[in-house]
């Protein structure tokens, strides 16, 4: 298929944006204007200023001459850079593939677009109003390429619409700054006389090289589709996406609800044919004023289930905003895995850690807790007690190494081990008496010492002494002291027995 | 009383007891707790699984001894390798010492750090998902109807759940199907040897469900519970009455 790319040029995208915030200034004539070398140059200029024959890269002074009531701010050069993102995201719902054209350009691959809108005309026409209603100016070209819509755009003078491979006769006509060259070669045709792209188009290629250098064959080509053209668009688009507009906004949450489940219905079908699963996906809502509004959720396991992803998108459904309205609802899943039908079948009714419904329960659970609560260990391979479980990464993380049991080990295990002041006979015997939390233990039976030293390759510090006791009441306790008794020793309390 | 009449009678306390959520056990029931003494307290002679129950709890030493009862008694429904939910709010259990109770750690999930609220309504959640083994949950106030609540899900799932209740402000009414209090023993040393041998723990029935709450001294040896030879407590119905 023939690829055709749509042009947008916003001819005053700094002075439009500054009006639709202050609708005041909609038929003043208002420049913007930095400081360079010690004079104001103007910078942005609005219609009704260019009326007055204001122009850019003018001197403020030499403008406020020809029209002494010219207002003017300072140019803060941020917004554009930014305003352009933001512009090219809404326009993600007349093309998946936006590309911003810094300063003031955007660039649309709207291959197989535009039989959506009813035909290219229609396409632009829709486009153009939409942004005439937010009080953008633009100018628009359509062609084969990019180059050549880009040309078309800005110095197209009635056809905005190049039918394909009608490029090159749609070219000779404009100046040679058509081509996106650089300033000193469109210097140099000028110099020789070549001011259209007709007058050296057809130049043999080895003239043009020793004169301009490689970048206006480049250029050439990339206009007459001769060279295919890289671009990164604002929004990577997504193999597993699904889109949903809407005619009229969506401000209800049953409304929202339906698209939800309208989308999530097309996307599961599709991942099912393929036996994927989804693990983490994105639903955003695109609000007709221009803001996105996005929740997310993930899956333990790889899912198609729509009743089961309902659930987890349900959770979150409360922070949409829909404010005036949701035109364009899109979910997407940023990560799938392989999730064959036939294990569904097999692992159904079992009540394993790979049991599906057990995995839908982790994940209700995660997303209405958030991730982090839930923990599951598995052995470690040390023998300080703080380090000898380790989180498990996933649900189905096989466990390594055996479970050690050869000691006893608390039920409860204190997070830091808490100080206790003891009686103990020297050098090694178990305490005759502890005191913890204002209580005194009086230690009838105990067990040990269970030397554990300290793991120097990972900590510094001292080996600890752990004993078992038992108080009169019989309640038991995982004690040690740390180092040994001969130099500065401190007791504590690591743990309960059951 | 006539025989007739006791039939009568003892057909009406088990349609009673289904009607309660207490469904019947088949006869080949798979779980085998080793109760021994206990089990006479209990409906139908046999622990109500697929039910809440409750344990009260004073100190972390409590706690401790609570969490290895409910240990040994989970070990035995996750014996066809089932997956146990822990919800634990403030203590930390240390997963490796569950071994020594019979139950796979890897195979426990915890769920920590929630609040009242979210712990409840994880809780509820948990207890719905057939297929698991236990669900464990320390929280520390229950009222009436969130312990409905939780009652109606193990009636539809069958899994059994534990509410460890630290310090709880009230002794309120719930629908628990029973309430308990595990305390520390001293260990019984083996002849005359010093030093700590098994974990030992006075057992205290409070209330069951159309059974008769008592104390027994268990202590828990190689992998079953041992009985000592101390007379079984009744309870009298004053004190039942106090507990509520």
């Amino acid at each position: 298929m023939q690829k055709r790319f749509l042009t947008i040029w916003f001819r005053y995208l700094k002075t439009d944006w500054l009006t639709r915030r202050r609708p005041a200034l909609v038929h003043t004539p208002f420049v913007l204007a930095a400081p360079d070398h010690g004079r104001m140059i103007i910078t942005a200029v609005n219609i009704p200023a260019q009326k007055q024959g204001i122009n850019r890269d003018m001197v403020l002074a030499d403008a406020r001459a020809i029209y002494p009531s010219l207002q003017y701010m300072e140019d803060k050069q941020e917004p554009s850079g930014k305003l352009l993102q933001t512009i090219a995201a809404w326009c993600i719902r007349y093309s998946p593939w936006v590309v911003a054209d810094p300063p003031d350009g955007l660039i649309l691959d709207i291959t197989g677009c535009t039989h959506l809108w009813g035909g290219e005309t229609t396409y632009l026409t829709s486009i153009i109003n939409r942004f005439k209603l937010m009080g953008y100016t633009v100018r628009t070209g359509i062609a084969d390429t990019i180059g050549a819509s880009w040309a078309i755009a800005r110095f197209g003078k009635d056809n905005f619409i190049v039918e394909t491979g009608q490029q090159e006769q749609a070219l000779l006509d404009l100046p040679a700054s058509a081509l996106r060259l650089s300033p000193e070669i469109i210097e140099r045709l000028h110099k020789l006389g070549l001011r259209e792209t007709g007058s050296f188009i057809h130049m043999p290629r080895s003239a043009l090289r020793r004169r301009f250098g490689e970048e206006l064959l480049q250029r050439i080509d990339q206009a007459l589709g001769n060279k295919e053209e890289i671009t990164v668009p604002v929004l990577q688009p997504e193999p597993w996406q699904e889109r949903l507009p809407c005619l009229e906004p969506i401000t209800t949450r049953t409304g929202i609800e339906i698209a939800l489940q309208r989308l999530l219905e097309s996307l599961c079908k599709r991942l099912q044919l393929q036996q994927k699963g989804l693990r983490v996906a994105c639903f955003k809502c695109y609000r007709i004023d221009g803001k996105t509004q996005q929740i997310e959720t993930g899956t333990n396991r790889g899912s198609y289930k729509v009743s089961h992803l309902f659930k987890l998108f349900e959770l979150k459904l409360d922070t949409i905003e829909p404010d005036l309205g949701i035109e364009l609802f899109v979910l997407e899943a940023s990560k799938v895995e392989d999730a064959p039908a036939t294990q569904e079948n097999l692992w159904e009714g079992t009540c394993g850690l790979a049991d599906i419904k057990f995995s839908e329960l982790i994940d209700r659970i995660e997303g209405k807790i958030g991730a982090g609560h839930i923990h599951r260990y598995l052995p470690d391979e040390h023998y300080w007690p703080e380090r000898s479980v380790k989180p498990a990464v996933t649900l189905h993380e096989k466990i390594t190494m055996a479970w050690n049991t050869d000691r006893p080990r608390p039920v409860q295990l204190l997070s830091i081990p808490e100080p206790i002041q003891v009686t103990a006979p020297i050098p090694d015997y178990p305490p005759m008496n502890f005191r913890y939390k204002q209580k005194l233990h009086t230690v009838k039976k105990a067990d040990g010492p269970e030397r554990i030293e300290a793991e120097w390759w990972l900590q510094e510090g001292q080996h600890r002494d752990y004993y078992v006791v038992e108080d009169a009441e019989g309640q038991r306790y995982w004690l040690f002291r740390s180092g040994h008794y001969e130099e500065g020793h401190e007791w504590f309390i690591h743990g309960f027995f059951a | 009383m006539s025989a007739e009449r006791r039939n009568i009678i003892s057909q009406l306390q088990r349609d009673i007891l289904s009607l309660q959520g207490l469904k019947r056990l088949p006869a080949d029931n798979k779980f085998q707790f080793g109760l021994g003494p206990i089990k006479d307290a209990f409906p139908d002679n046999c622990f109500p699984i697929g039910a809440v129950h409750e344990f009260i709890t004073a100190g972390a030493e409590d706690a401790a001894a609570t969490g290895g009862f409910i240990a040994c008694l989970t070990a035995t429904l996750m014996r066809n390798s089932g997956v146990t939910v822990w919800i634990n709010s403030s203590s930390a259990i240390f997963p490796p010492a569950l071994k020594a109770f019979g139950i796979e750690p890897d195979r426990v999930i915890f769920i920590s750090g929630l609040n009242q609220k979210d712990s409840l309504w994880v809780m509820e959640e948990t207890l719905k998902c057939e297929g698991l083994a236990a669900v464990i949950g320390e929280i520390k106030d229950v009222d009436f109807t969130a312990s409905r609540r939780l009652q109606l899900a193990v009636e539809q799932s069958r899994v059994t759940g534990f509410i460890i209740r630290q310090q709880p402000r009230v002794a309120t009414i719930n629908s628990c199907v029973s309430r308990w209090k595990i305390t520390s023993l001293p260990a019984e040393p083996e002849e005359d040897l010093p030093g700590i041998v098994h974990p030992r723990w006075n057992v205290e029935l409070l209330k069951i469900r159309n059974g008769k709450p008592g104390a027994w001294q268990v202590t828990w040896a190689a992998g079953h519970f041992e009985f000592g030879a101390s007379p079984v407590i009744i309870l009298t119905a004053e004190e039942n009455r106090k507990i509520g």
